[in-house]
């Protein structure tokens, strides 16, 4: 068991390596640089600059450079925001879009997957339509169009709603939800076909021939075999959520890491974009591997480490 | 002897969109109090859908139209869910046909047997415990102790269909139903899980059905066998005479069509031509009239009635009325019967 997670953490290591250099170089190929303007700096201040943040080294020496920091968790300075580092940019904001983040998937786990299991109980009658109908609308309408139209119907209705910001507890639920949307209406359709496949099953009907109850039935027998594909999708979506959504944060003012994904690639501001990228995979291997652990709780021919079978 | 179970005009149907699907059409018989019924017929004649409505585990669209199912006095049809659950898996338990499927991946062979016995007990998680262990030995599953915290993965189908066995017993159910309880598993293995059957059966004292296509479990354990084919009945009889004098030309059929070492003489298998009819549109009179060699125009009109052949034996079949023309070995009988 110690030696799987030990294996699978130094998978973990190697992979983010590939990914920093392939990151790394894939940056150093596209044409322009950090100090590329429009109005194009005059060259002396541009050899300056590129000294100052040594990129006038040959790329290769860069490379150990850069590498060397991140071994030692220093994802380097900012080009583009004077006088701060990656490290200092994800410390100012990854706190503020993991707040909105967890209440996202709060609403991800208490409504979704609940709705999921109503739909499927209550299959083809008005409910089940009423959910999917919504979780259709959910998962195609943008998230901008949801925070919009939160923004002009509720919190701009009721005062005592924050509009913006992160002042009160009430203020996530706005960011929250346009943050959720597309994923709670997905885990709602993603439960709702797996709970009706797992009713189908043989031992269902052994469970209700041994007489027990539905609840039993249901939310015992039924659940934990319904959860399995559930978690597949939730694991890495909970990474993704974490880090934020450009477009939900811009629209509620919070001041969140999500901008600087979209920003750092426009800016060519390459540790930015090396460091966000590195720490957003870390976040996903971390989930992915929570996943593992969280299937062989639930179905046991998983065994951790070993090859499942009989 | 009393009746632990008397089955009345039972008529199951499926409401699909494609049509009614007419499963079991109107039958009626009944189970001594101890007796084992055997239950036969091709695949698709009601035998499970019969099993099903006992347990009132029809399931959707399915739905019981017409008739009664009378255990020890209690028409079950009339019960709701809550007072029916009462009943399953404590006083009536079924054991089903693919043990590989029928029992919950996801749970320990312990946890599923102590949730039964404490769903119709008031014994705490302990005694259960116990309980569990003492049912896996009846069962004849080696080690209980350590067996009891494996999980199905860990068993193999044959080990499975005892796990799921025990489960059935649990509650010493006065009626027990095995619907194929043996089609999946290895021939050695079937032996051994019929003599299992049996043996358990005389333990808890309880009553029998057992479903099967194989006429020579039946005439290995049952007493009493009920023909089916395309959801009716087509002959009842006690075992005796049904393997020495069928009085119905399908049973013939069916008793032609098993390899008969078992009498020593190896015969050809001779199946019978034709398919099983079309439940979603059944023929209006004998199901059988167009696979029959003898049908005969009434045949095609009107299913027969139940003829009384013998105090223990019935066949469906207008050959025993008195006007019929002669075929060897069918009986004649006054009147018709129910
Ligand atoms: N859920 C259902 N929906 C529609 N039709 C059904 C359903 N379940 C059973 N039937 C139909 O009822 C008829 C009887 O089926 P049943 O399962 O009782 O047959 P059986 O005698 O048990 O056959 P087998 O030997 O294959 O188990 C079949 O024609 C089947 O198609
Ligand atoms: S009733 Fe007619 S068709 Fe049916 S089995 Fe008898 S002879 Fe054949
Ligand atoms: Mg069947």
């Amino acid at each position: 068991m110690i030696g799987y997670y030990l294996k699978r953490i130094v998978s973990a290591l190697f992979t983010l390596f590939i990914i920093a250099t392939l990151t790394f170089f894939m940056m150093r190929a596209i044409p322009g640089g950090p100090f590329t303007r429009e109005k194009p700096l005059p060259p002396q201040i541009i050899a300056q600059l590129n000294a100052k943040y040594n990129l006038d080294d040959p790329v290769i020496v860069q490379y150990f450079n850069y590498m060397k920091g991140i071994a030692t968790f220093d994802l380097g300075p900012s080009f583009k925001e004077l006088g701060l580092t990656v490290n200092d940019l994800i410390r100012q904001g990854f706190p503020g879009s993991m707040k909105v983040g967890f209440v996202a998937v709060m609403f991800i786990i208490l409504f979704g997957i609940p709705l999921g299991i109503i739909s499927a109980l209550k299959q083809n009658k008005a409910i089940d339509h009423v959910v999917m109908v919504m979780a259709t609308i959910g998962v195609t309408v943008p998230s901008f169009v949801v925070a919009t139209l939160y923004i002009y119907f509720i919190s701009s209705r009721i005062s005592w709603i924050p509009i913006t910001g992160l002042s009160n507890p009430l203020a996530y639920i706005g960011p929250a939800i346009a943050l959720s949307g597309y994923s709670l209406s997905y885990v709602a359709r993603l439960t709702r076909s797996s709970m009706l496949e797992v009713l189908r099953q043989d031992y269902i009907r052994t469970a209700r021939a041994n007489g027990l109850s539905e609840f039993r039935v249901i939310g015992k027998h039924a659940l934990k075999n319904a959860m399995i594909p559930v978690i597949t999708y939730v694991g890495p979506m909970i990474a993704a959520i974490l880090t934020g959504s450009f477009v939900v944060e811009r629209i509620f003012s919070i001041n969140g890491i999500g901008r600087y994904f979209v920003e750092s690639v426009n800016n060519r501001d390459y540790t930015v974009i090396i460091g966000m990228t590195v720490f957003y995979s870390a976040l996903y291997i971390v989930m992915v591997l929570l996943v593992d652990i969280g299937y062989s709780l639930i179905d046991p021919r998983i065994k951790l480490g070993r090859k499942s079978g009989d | 002897m009393s009746k632990i179970l008397e089955v009345k005009n039972l008529r199951t149907t499926f409401f699909t969109h494609l049509g009614e699907v007419q499963a079991v059409r109107g039958i009626s018989f009944d189970l001594d109090e101890g007796g084992i019924l055997g239950i036969v017929g091709e695949s698709g004649s009601g035998k499970s859908v019969t099993s099903l409505s006992i347990m009132g585990l029809v399931d959707e669209p399915g739905k019981i139209v017409e008739g009664e199912i009378f255990f020890q006095g209690t028409d079950l049809t009339k019960l709701d869910h809550k007072d029916m659950m009462q009943f399953r898996g404590n006083e009536i338990s079924m054991i089903f046909q693919d043990p590989m499927t029928s029992i919950n991946p996801a749970f320990t062979i312990g946890n599923q047997l102590r949730e039964v016995i404490m769903a119709h007990s008031d014994l705490n998680k302990d005694q259960a415990h116990e309980r569990a262990l003492e049912l896996l030995k009846m069962v004849g599953i080696p080690d209980p102790e350590s067996r009891i915290k494996n999980f199905p993965y860990q068993f193999s189908g044959g080990m499975r269909q005892r796990a799921l066995i025990a489960m059935a017993i649990a509650n010493n159910p006065k009626l027990l139903i095995a619907d194929e309880p043996t089609t999946a598993l290895d021939v050695t293995i079937q032996a051994q899980i019929l003599e299992l059957m049996r043996d358990l059966k005389d333990k808890i004292n309880s009553s029998v059905i057992l479903i099967t296509h194989d006429l020579g479990v039946i005439s290995e354990i049952c007493d009493k066998v009920i023909v089916m084919y395309g959801g009716m009945i087509m002959e009842k009889a006690d075992i005796k005479n049904l393997f020495a004098h069928p009085q119905h030309p399908y049973t013939r059929g069916l008793l032609l069509s098993i390899p008969t070492n078992v009498t020593g003489k190896k015969k050809r298998l001779i199946p019978i031509e034709g398919s099983p009819p079309d439940l979603m549109d059944p023929p209006s009179g004998c199901p059988f009239s167009p696979r029959c060699p003898h049908a005969m125009e009434i045949c095609l009109k009107k299913a027969a009635p139940l003829f009384k052949i013998s105090e223990t034996q019935e066949a469906s079949c207008w050959l025993h009325h008195q006007d019929a023309p002669e075929v060897s070995g069918m009986v004649k009988v006054e009147g018709e019967q129910s």
